[in-house]
């Protein structure tokens, strides 16, 4: 079924709101005022956006390292977002986890990860419960090249397809595992036969073209709602930025990210699918930029306005009792 | 009242939380068993006998028989947890903390911290634990100390059939990731259990004997071993305290050092290697609390810094035990400035 223009719009914003958060996060880190370690996203934001417009709030999905993406296509608070990787106190994880953390169990978003290859187990895990939910409800492990080959990985697409769990393992092959390329880490090459090898549906699409994920998508979630059991998706993408700010990026060939800027941006390809396909006037998208770019702004300006935590929070939330 | 064996407790244990909540999962290797075999489900029932009768009662969407994938079946434990449920895992041997560990120590552990108080992590990661069965190296440790020493995890060690019952049900009606340690060798121990509704708060102590010369503090399998030493002095007029920790994380420190304010004198017993041990821990606590209360050193009665070995007469060497303590005791007694 195609998708309506409501659908068109909010995909648009989505993507378009991951791209401008982590394009000024860019800058902003630059600045000195961010602290830690910060994988962003930019240039997979198709991946993130054609899988969680399936979804609902009561199905989960499990991040990873680079998670703002995900976070923000499930339905997190872009304010309290960039709170939390500002450190603020009132930010969404109150500053205890920072950019590799960053969750809101209330919108099923059930974590970043710093741990490479530590969500598909978890994944697993909301499988099961999802399962004692009845109701088609699915659990979404999004994982990277680099995360397929940990062994974690491995135990858990086996338990699912043993268990016959509703787990979709979307692999987001940006064709780096940090600094490592995948032709090089990626043993079989071809990391959906694998997939297909561990017995479940393994399908692939282009991971830079928001429609041809989200059609994937809806045939794939509708094989797990059904009960048919788990499947691997995985969706060739492009890293716009290092492995983390700060990367100096020498494994890049000439000219690299300026051909990818140009011929794989995700936000490009959606609006020349719009315009040859007609779906919608191109001038509601600038509008839809121009409401992003004023809320990137506004989470900024309160990020950097809102109280830092103090030290005796450094003592609160370990435990439920103790 | 019902007599028991302790791992009869921990059994009807799971049954009767498992009927009170539908909304608890359990997951483990071989906790069913047999499936895929000629013998079908239930051919097992768990290889100490703990989970049998669960999958028939309620069914494969709540008792999970699992690959033999640790870091899977911990990390879904903990996925379930965050998805909603309440989950109980299975690690069949306490040794294969070694395999999952990141699960226990890098997710479950800190996802309510990490998370800034916004979830909770309700899982029960039950562990068969220690040595005493020619096990060897692999199948034998004692590794309570090292996950004592995990902030956002409690860690719990019956040692009576009602103490399995009590602290087991606070466990799993219980909001945080707990590491329940089964000792192998206590399964079969005997004891009355309370009927009906039984829980035991955490960081509460058991004081099993009493006296005034001394203060044994132990866990696990060596509190028979201190209550065996216990009785053995109170022949020649020296009376013990004994204390069963119960819980090391959260760990009653006010019951330790008021014992050792009235005897002066502390003897920890510790069937994990010295170094970083729960030992060391108590031994460091009551040094720093309670230094003008002791006669003597703090003896600390623990396994050697080795690997648990095999042959009957090397693993007896290496357990601490009784005759250990009691020398302990008197050690610390005779001792003069």
């Amino acid at each position: 079924m195609p998708l309506s223009k409501d659908q068109l719009r909010r995909a648009y914003r989505q993507m378009k709101t991951i791209r401008e958060f982590e394009e000024r996060l860019h800058l902003e880190i630059a600045t000195g005022d961010i602290a830690g370690f910060t994988h962003l996203y930019c240039g997979q934001e198709a991946v993130a956006v054609g899988v969680c417009e399936h979804l609902a709030n009561d199905d989960f999905i499990v991040s990873t390292h680079r998670g703002h993406g995900h976070c923000i296509a499930k339905g997190c608070d872009v304010v309290g977002m960039m709170k939390e990787i500002y450190g603020r106190r009132d930010g969404l994880c109150k500053g205890k986890g920072g950019s590799m953390h960053i969750a809101d169990v209330n919108v099923g978003m059930l974590g970043a990860n710093g741990i490479v290859g530590a969500g598909a187990p978890l994944a697993v895990g909301a499988g099961v419960a999802a399962r004692m939910d009845g109701a088609g409800k699915v659990s979404i492990a999004f994982s990277g090249d680099g995360a397929c080959n940990q062994g974690t990985t491995f135990e858990a697409m086996n338990m699912a397809v043993v268990l016959k769990l509703p787990v979709i393992f979307v692999y987001e092959n940006n064709h780096y595992s940090e600094h490592t390329g995948a032709d090089y880490a990626v043993g079989s090459k071809d990391m959906t036969k694998r997939a297909a090898g561990f017995g479940m549906l393994a399908r692939k699409a282009d991971g830079c073209d928001f429609f041809a994920v989200y059609d994937l998508m809806t045939e794939v979630l509708q094989h797990c709602r059904s009960g048919a059991g788990p499947a691997s998706v995985e969706l060739d993408t492009e890293r716009f930025f290092g492995h983390f700010e700060g990367d100096p990026q020498r494994y890049r060939g000439p000219g690299e990210l300026e051909r990818l800027r140009e011929t794989r941006d995700c936000l490009k390809n959606f609006r020349a699918t719009a315009k040859a396909r007609k779906l919608i006037d191109l001038a509601e998208l600038d509008a839809i930029d121009a409401q992003v770019m004023q809320l990137i702004e506004s989470a900024v300006t309160q990020a950097r306005a809102a109280p830092v935590p103090q030290a005796a929070d450094v003592f609160e939330d370990v435990y439920v009792t103790y | 009242m019902a007599k028991m064996m302790l791992r009869e407790a921990i059994n009807k244990t799971i049954h009767d939380e498992m009927e009170r909540d539908k909304n608890i999962v359990i997951m483990g290797e071989d906790i069913v068993g047999g499936m895929g075999t000629a013998g079908g489900p239930e051919a097992i029932g768990g290889i100490w006998g703990l989970t049998g009768g669960l999958y028939a009662k309620f069914g494969a969407n709540r008792v999970i028989d699992t690959p033999i994938s640790e870091s899977c079946i911990v990390g879904a434990a903990a996925g379930a947890a965050l998805a909603g449920k309440r989950a109980i895992a299975e690690l069949m041997f306490a040794d294969f903390v070694g395999v999952c560990l990141d699960q226990l120590y890098n997710q479950m552990a800190k996802f309510r911290y990490m998370f800034g108080g916004k979830t909770k992590c309700p899982v029960t990661v039950r562990i068969t634990y220690g040595a005493g069965m020619n096990a060897a190296a692999q199948h034998s440790q004692a590794v309570y100390s090292m996950l004592t020493s995990i902030p956002g995890l409690k860690v719990v060690m019956p040692t009576t059939p009602a103490d399995a019952k009590g602290l087991l049900t606070t466990a799993i009606r219980g909001d945080d990731p707990v590491m329940f340690f089964e000792h192998k060798t206590l399964y079969g121990i005997s004891g009355e259990v309370p009927d009906g509704e039984y829980l035991l708060p955490f960081g509460n102590a058991r004081m099993t004997r009493e006296g005034n010369h001394a203060s044994i503090v132990t866990c696990g399998q060596l509190v028979r071993a201190a209550e065996k030493a216990a009785d053995a002095l109170a022949k020649d007029g020296i009376s013990c305290d004994v204390i069963d920790l119960r819980t090391t994380s959260p760990l009653d420190e006010e019951c330790i050092l008021d014992s050792v304010e009235n005897t002066g004198h502390l003897i920890v017993a510790d069937e994990s290697p010295p170094r970083c041990s729960l030992a060391s821990d108590i031994a460091g606590l009551v040094a720093s609390k309670a230094f003008a209360a002791l006669k003597a050193p703090i003896e600390m009665v623990t396994a050697p810094h080795t690997p648990v070995p095999f042959a009957r007469e090397l693993e007896k060497a290496y357990l601490p035990n009784a005759a250990g303590i009691e020398a302990a005791v008197r050690r610390s007694l005779a001792y003069r400035h």
